[in-house]
């Protein structure tokens, strides 16, 4: 019998492999944005797990709450990628230091 | 257990190993693509829950404009990918551990009893899960959804901004060039002979 | 057109003036920058003459013009306040305003900057207004440091010449001493009566009469203080001992502001002063010793020193001095409106003077210095005359105005029993020798004798003022010599005609306080048999007589040039360093201000607040930025890393703190 447990404890795997790979993708913006991505998609399913167990709908409004901004922050923060890569010829983390000196 | 539990472990087993795949594949395009399977099989999950609504936008709108923004980017850009996984697994003990722990601490929170119901309360079927959700977003969460449109619309124009190049067509000049200017580039000091006056 | 209008007006008018000629001066024909100041300062004397016409019939007017600022709980407005003391104040300083601007269009023909002169004297006439018409503190400090400041413009009129740049230095330093003083009086005001209008501040100061104020540990009497800081505002602008130093360099500027600012008007400025804070100052018996002791000094040590001057201006100059200083011992009796009679009549025949020296000059060809006139009544006929009635009238000679004023200070003096008063009146009575003295002097050295230019030495001709032995002076025209024979009617009948009305009548009395026990003034007034009487009874003085004795002293050493005194040697030096106080200054006050400055700069600003606080503080930012730098790398995975860390310990608490 699937419960609400199941799902938010698939939230929390979901959202566990996303913080491994902002790690394991340290060098890579592009890689971190999708783990970020994919982190929402976590947050996302305990939203509408709750919404349907409990029975509200506002749980699922907020998911699309998030799709929106999360649209709207990959979309900016793609733009920045480009800039970046134009500025620098690469997307590398750890070429992007001027501002550290 | 019945036809819905061997769905949702079906479905769960696919993002699971298609979000792994995101984060360990060599190539980004790989990455991307398997992200498009993992928003495919939480689309499905979504549908268990009925969720209908959202199910088909995470489809239409993530999978068909996002990931798709992001394999352009992916391939237009030209990554030297082995830079970028040097030392690839270096921080994987680490991180592991603390992936671990937190999945650890997540199943203690999860299991307590308060979470362990299996009968939803359900939301009446009357209606379409599109027509409750419209009814609510337009009439309770009117103005976030007003907010939301101009946060989209922001979006759109930072991006054009930020990305924009090519003639200028203004007159501004960067304050990167102004603070960069030199006495030499705006003085030129020029040694003649006086001129005697007739 | 309602009063308020109308008074607003007055002063407006010549600022108009100034601010039409100071900016379009240039560009206007020439005949312009004189014709817009005199048509607009004449209208201005015109409406004061109006408004001493209204004043007089006993309407005071005191009405706000408007708010000019709101700090916390005070207003502070802009207003004026007409009764008859400013209203006669109004009327000197217009007319002889107006007599300067006809009198420098002559004056200053060919001196490139004309209409800026214009524009400034203009100015003055504006500031001097706004001065006397205020009827708050606030106001009158305004005006007063903006006749100032025109006074610091004016001396320095002549920017290339160095002398008349460290004379404007001189000035405006010296001033700020004095007005450190009377803002710091100013503030007292404020603090204690939480207003600085006029009529409030006099309506309550009886209530204040009592109370004491602590200072370096030890109580003064708060109305004592108030005064006392008053007075040195007072000082530094009527150049009292030891703040007079400014006034005799002041005359490095050009002749008609010498008159106008230098003698007739501003310099008055603190002896109005006095005057309006009467109901103050009346209560502080110390502070009116203060202030006799000072006029006494200032009266007849300042005298002494124009006997032995030889520019002709300075003469004149110390001659203000002294005169300064008897209006001074006038307001230290509680005879304030003798004071201001005196100011009156001093006004007219002392600008008379400086006018007169000023056409002397101009037939000079711009040479002051006495030891090259001689006999010029032949030449400057005109001058002449007004030159000896003006003498006359300064001296004190009966029935002319001088006289009157003088005479009464003196018997005012007489009746005072306040402390300082024998040496006051010593000082008051021996003053009038001396006046006579440099007075006669001047005249005769200056209008009779040999004509002295025509054998001056050799040496001196590499001057580029100055006749050369074979010219003569000539006569100036009427531009200059209308405004002498304006200034020579009121320098000889006025006092005939108003001292009546001012020490009989409540003319001044009204806008003045004067307490019951300082008799003073009211045994002037009892003494007080007519105008005709006075002057027969001055016959058998002591005064007179002196005035005959410094006239015969002078007639026989500058007109028989008979040498039957001789100066001893060290009394020689002491004059001609003049008492000392200008190499005080230089030698002591300023290399200790140096010094001082100093030490502040390099160890209270440079070391303590550049280095320590200023540049300390950025050090010290600058350290935890470092420390902080070590912890903002830029990499994300770490940010990421210690907010898991941080999730981690969240839910840890939030499992076992929600066990226990």
């Amino acid at each position: 019998m699937v419960t609400l447990s199941h799902y938010l404890f698939l939230g929390g795997i979901l959202f566990a492999i996303s913080i491994l790979g902002i790690f394991l993708n340290r060098k890579n913006i592009i890689l971190i944005l999708m783990a970020i991505e994919l982190m929402l998609l976590a947050v996302n399913i305990n939203f509408i797990a709750f919404s349907h167990y409990l029975g509200d709908l506002s749980g699922q409004i907020f998911v699309f709450f998030i799709l929106t901004v999360a649209a709207a922050e990959s979309a900016i923060g793609l733009a920045i990628i480009i800039l970046i890569f134009r500025n620098y010829k690469s997307i590398n983390v750890a070429d992007v230091n001027r501002l550290k000196e | 257990m019945i036809f819905t539990d061997y769905l949702f472990y079906l479905f769960s087993s696919i993002l699971v190993l298609a979000s792994l795949r995101v984060i360990t594949a060599n190539n980004p395009v790989y990455s991307a693509l398997s992200l498009v399977l993992a928003f495919f099989s939480a689309a499905g999950i979504w549908l268990l829950l009925h969720a209908e609504f959202l199910a088909i936008a995470l489809v239409l709108v993530y999978v068909g404009a996002v990931m798709v923004l992001f394999l352009f980017v992916v391939m237009m850009l030209d990554i030297n990918i082995e830079a970028l996984r040097q030392r690839f697994w270096s921080y994987f003990p680490v991180a592991l551990l603390i992936a671990l722990l937190f999945i650890f601490e997540i199943y203690l929170v999860v299991t307590d009893k308060f979470f362990s119901s299996s009968d939803p309360a359900g939301i009446p079927l009357e209606k379409s899960n599109t027509h409750s959700i419209g009814s609510v977003l337009y009439t309770d969460y009117l103005l976030p959804f007003q907010v939301a449109a101009v946060i989209l619309l922001v979006a759109i124009i930072s991006a054009i901004v930020l990305t924009m190049y090519g003639k200028k067509s203004h007159k501004a000049i960067d304050p990167k060039d102004q603070i960069k200017v030199n006495r030499n580039d705006r003085v030129r000091v020029v040694k003649m002979k006086s001129e005697k006056k007739k | 057109m309602t009063l308020m209008k109308l008074y607003t007006l007055i002063p407006m008018m010549p600022l108009i003036a100034s601010i039409v000629i100071g900016l379009f001066g240039r560009q206007l024909p020439k005949a312009f920058s004189h014709l817009i100041p005199i048509v607009l300062v004449l209208g201005s004397f015109l409406l004061s003459l109006y408004a001493l016409y209204i004043s007089y019939h006993g309407y005071v007017f005191n009405e706000n013009l408007f708010r000019w600022m709101t700090v916390g709980q005070y207003d502070l407005n802009i207003g004026f306040m007409v009764d008859n003391l400013t209203a006669l104040m109004m009327s000197v300083v217009t007319f002889v305003s107006l007599m300067v601007h006809i009198y420098t269009i002559e004056y200053m023909e060919n001196d490139p900057g004309y209409s800026r002169f214009f524009s400034f004297i203009s100015l003055f006439t504006f500031a001097m207004l706004m001065l006397v018409m205020s009827n708050n503190f606030l106001q009158l400090f305004f005006g007063w440091e903006a006749v100032g400041l025109v006074s610091y413009l004016l001396i320095g009129f002549w920017y290339k010449k160095p002398t008349a740049i460290h004379a404007n230095m001189k000035a405006f330093l010296v001033n700020r001493v004095g007005d450190f003083g009377f803002l710091l009086g100013i503030a007292l005001i404020m603090f204690y009566f939480g207003t600085l209008d006029y009529k409030e501040v006099f309506s309550r100061v009886d209530s204040l009469a009592g109370q004491e104020f602590m200072l370096m540990g030890s109580s003064v009497s708060l109305v004592t203080l108030i005064s006392i800081l008053l007075f040195i505002g007072a000082m530094g602008k009527s150049a009292q001992v030891p703040l007079h130093v400014w006034l005799p360099d002041s005359m490095e500027g050009p002749t008609p502001i010498s008159a106008l600012i230098h003698a007739a008007t501003m310099v008055t400025a603190g002896i109005f002063l006095v005057t309006r804070v009467s109901p103050i100052v009346e209560l502080s018996s110390t502070a009116l010793s203060l202030i006799l002791i000072v006029g006494s000094i200032t009266a007849l040590f300042m005298g002494i020193l124009g006997i032995f001057q030889n520019d002709i201006k300075r003469v004149v100059a110390y001659s203000t001095l002294s005169q300064l200083g008897y209006m001074t011992i006038a307001l230290g009796v509680s005879s304030y409106s003798l004071a201001m009679f005196h100011l009156f009549t001093h006004a007219f025949f002392k600008a008379l003077l400086f006018l007169g020296a000023g056409s002397v000059i101009i037939g000079m060809h711009h040479d002051q210095n006495i030891m090259n006139m001689g006999n010029l009544k032949k030449y400057m006929p005109i001058t002449w005359i007004t030159f000896l009635l003006a003498t006359l009238a300064l001296v004190g000679m009966p029935l002319f105005s001088g006289f009157y004023s003088k005479e009464s200070i003196i018997e005012a003096v007489k009746y005072s029993e306040i402390v300082g008063s024998s040496f006051a009146y010593f000082a008051a009575v021996f003053g009038v020798f001396i006046t006579s003295l440099y007075s006669f002097r001047l005249y005769f050295i200056v209008f009779h004798g040999e004509e002295r230019w025509r054998n001056k030495s050799v040496s001196h001709n590499h001057h580029d003022h100055g006749l050369t032995k074979n010219q003569s002076p000539h006569e100036t025209s009427w531009m200059v010599t209308t405004p002498l024979i304006l200034l020579a009617i009121p320098s000889v009948l006025i006092g005939f005609f108003t001292i009546e009305p001012i020490i009989k009548s409540s003319f001044l009395l009204k806008d003045i306080f004067i307490l019951d026990s300082h008799l003073a003034l009211s045994q002037v007034t009892e003494h007080f048999h007519g105008p005709i009487n006075m002057a027969l009874h001055a016959l058998v003085t002591l005064p007179f007589w002196l005035m005959v004795l410094g006239f015969i002293v002078a007639y026989l050493l500058y007109y028989k040039n008979i040498n039957f005194i001789k100066t001893p040697k060290v009394l020689k030096k002491v004059i001609d360093h003049k008492y000392g106080f200008d190499n005080f200054n230089e030698y002591i006050l300023a290399p200790l201000t140096i010094r001082l400055g100093n030490v502040l700069w390099k160890y209270m600003d440079i070391k303590i607040i550049d280095n320590f606080f200023v540049n300390g503080s950025a050090r010290t930012v600058n350290l935890f930025s470092h420390i902080t730098k070590k912890i903002q790398t830029g990499f994300i995975s770490q940010y990421a890393f210690v907010m898991v860390i941080g999730l981690l310990l969240f839910i840890s608490y939030f499992i076992l703190g929600g066990k226990s």
